[in-house]
């Protein structure tokens, strides 16, 4: 009998307690964000899909078409294409398509480029029914930059 | 105890649970067997989510398999990522400079401190109570908010480079996560207060899914689930790596050997994973974060390597076979939920279906981990 007694007061106890706490929290701020009202920025190193580099003094990128990306990426989601171009020192690129619906963003392009032509966009507000809005071009991309 | 649970007329049902069910956390199937509320089998069908990872990196390159180790278990993904570079740099004989190492003990271990609390607060909400999550999932995005910072990304992290890091971490890094230790310190109380030591929970895990230590050899569990039944194996400890033995650490062991016990060892390994972070933060040397010379194309020599690293869930461990081309010959990954779950049939006979769902919630199943 003593037992059932001796439960019923710690069950109270735990009860009460458990309680304290989480009335606690309703004296405190909300941690969460009313997300499509409001949004985040992202951090500096934050990966989103990549993209071409601007170049502000020429207004255009600084690839130079070797081709590294494309042959250290894991998932074959980077297609480009650089023609020789009378007069132009090297190649020019005319095609640098990325199919993000394969990337896995472990960043291995951006780390064998070495003139720094491609980092990661801080885009991530990315949402769709159709999977050919995940095919980006970015040499047209570049061009929209600001 | 399965015998006693079978009624006189010996009549038993079949249902299905999952592969869609919230208690599994992910696309687990159990079959049971059932007599009325008690289990007379529970078989563990798996491979709804297999993505032969093994066999991507018998076809990729070295380099080009790392991004995979983020997604065999996505929420201690640095253990696995920590696991693949040291094993091609044993192969390679890469010499690691003590700040890249120190920078991977540091995040690896707020990531098991994450991954720790997503399990804690799934599990309580397993067992009905919904407030503990909410809380744990606060905390939790404070670690993966500092680990975006650092990394770039909140989850399928692929930060680790043979011979170093991605990139060198910042002082507003280090003092984030000073500020994150202290305020989860003063945190860790009200957890106990409102979880560990309410009866409702105590009832529902004090004594149900006691596993022995031989049946935890039997089948090869590790991690917490052995710790729990109250053996002292840690990897970190045992075969140490990286620089594991230049910290001060215990590792938490509870003899009960019941989901009481399991998950008391990881609220206690929530505690000891800060002690490291800050014994790391204290001792941060200053230099270079990537070995000198590390060479472009991974071909290491012919042989048979392996290596093992204690992720959050147990010991996770790699086997390599390389015939010395630029891809591994065979590649074998050792996931410790796997073994975890392997003991689930034998050792849920005879139990309520409410416990073996208590229990199953206390292996900390990631079933993605699993499948591979």
């Amino acid at each position: 009998m003593a037992g059932y007694f001796n439960s019923i007061l710690t069950g109270t106890k735990s009860l009460v307690t458990g309680l304290l706490i989480t009335q606690a929290e309703f004296f405190k701020k909300p941690v969460t964000l009313q997300y499509p009202h409001e949004s985040l920025e992202m951090t500096p190193r934050y990966r989103g899909h990549i993209q071409l580099v601007k170049n502000p003094e020429t207004g255009t990128h600084q690839c130079i078409s070797c081709g590294m990306c494309q042959k250290g990426c894991p998932s074959g989601c980077i297609t480009l294409k650089g023609v020789k171009q009378e007069g132009v020192k090297g190649k020019v690129l005319v095609q640098y398509d990325l199919d993000f619906t394969t990337c896995s963003l472990c960043g291995q392009c951006i780390e064998n480029c070495k003139p720094g032509a491609i980092e990661f966009s801080l885009e991530y507000n990315l949402a769709s029914t159709n999977k050919e809005d995940f095919h980006y071009d970015l040499l047209e991309r570049v061009k929209e930059q600001k | 105890m399965g015998s006693q649970a079978l009624s006189q007329n010996n009549e038993t049902f079949e249902i299905n649970l999952g592969p869609q069910h919230p208690a599994t956390h992910g696309v687990l199937r159990v079959k049971l067997t059932m007599d009325g509320e008690y289990i007379v089998d529970a078989e563990p069908v798996l491979g709804y989510i297999h993505r032969m990872h093994e066999l991507m990196g018998e076809n990729r390159t070295w380099a080009k398999y790392l991004p995979n180790m983020g997604r065999i278990d996505y929420l201690s993904a640095l253990s696995y990522n920590l696991g693949y570079v040291q094993l091609v740099e044993k192969m390679m004989g890469i010499e690691v400079p003590e700040r890249a190492e120190y920078i991977r003990v540091l995040t690896t271990e707020m990531n098991r401190i994450s991954s720790h609390l997503l399990w804690f607060g799934a599990f309580v909400l397993d067992l009905g109570g919904f407030t503990p999550l909410l809380y744990a999932f606060d905390d939790r995005e404070h670690i993966l908010d500092l680990l975006e910072s650092v990394t770039g990304s909140r989850l399928t992290y692929c930060y680790y480079r043979f011979g170093g890091l991605y990139n060198d971490v910042d002082d507003d890094f280090l003092t984030g996560c000073t500020q994150f230790l202290k305020r989860l310190r003063s945190r860790m109380p009200m957890y106990h207060k409102l979880v560990t030591g309410n009866v409702i929970l105590r009832q529902r895990l004090v004594g149900v899914g006691p596993l022995s230590a031989e049946m935890c050899r039997k089948y090869g569990a590790t991690g917490p689930v052995l710790r729990g039944s109250g053996v002292n194996y840690d990897v970190r400890k045992n075969e140490p790596y990286s620089i594991y033995p230049e910290l001060d650490f215990d590792v938490p062991v509870y003899s009960d050997g019941d989901s009481m016990a399991r998950y008391m060892v990881r609220m206690d390994e929530i505690e000891q994973s800060m002690r490291i972070v800050e014994q790391c933060i204290a001792k941060m040397p200053q230099g270079e974060i990537k070995a000198p010379k590390v060479p472009k194309l991974i071909k290491p020599a012919i042989g048979d390597y392996y290596h093992a690293v204690e992720a959050a869930r147990g010991t996770f461990a790699i086997r390599a076979v390389s015939d010395g081309k630029n891809q591994a010959y065979r590649m074998k990954l050792r996931a410790p939920t796997f073994c975890n779950l392997s003991l689930y049939q034998e050792a849920s006979k005879g139990m309520l279906l409410a416990d073996a769902l208590a229990f199953m919630g206390s292996l900390d199943l990631v079933i993605p981990e699993i499948d591979r």
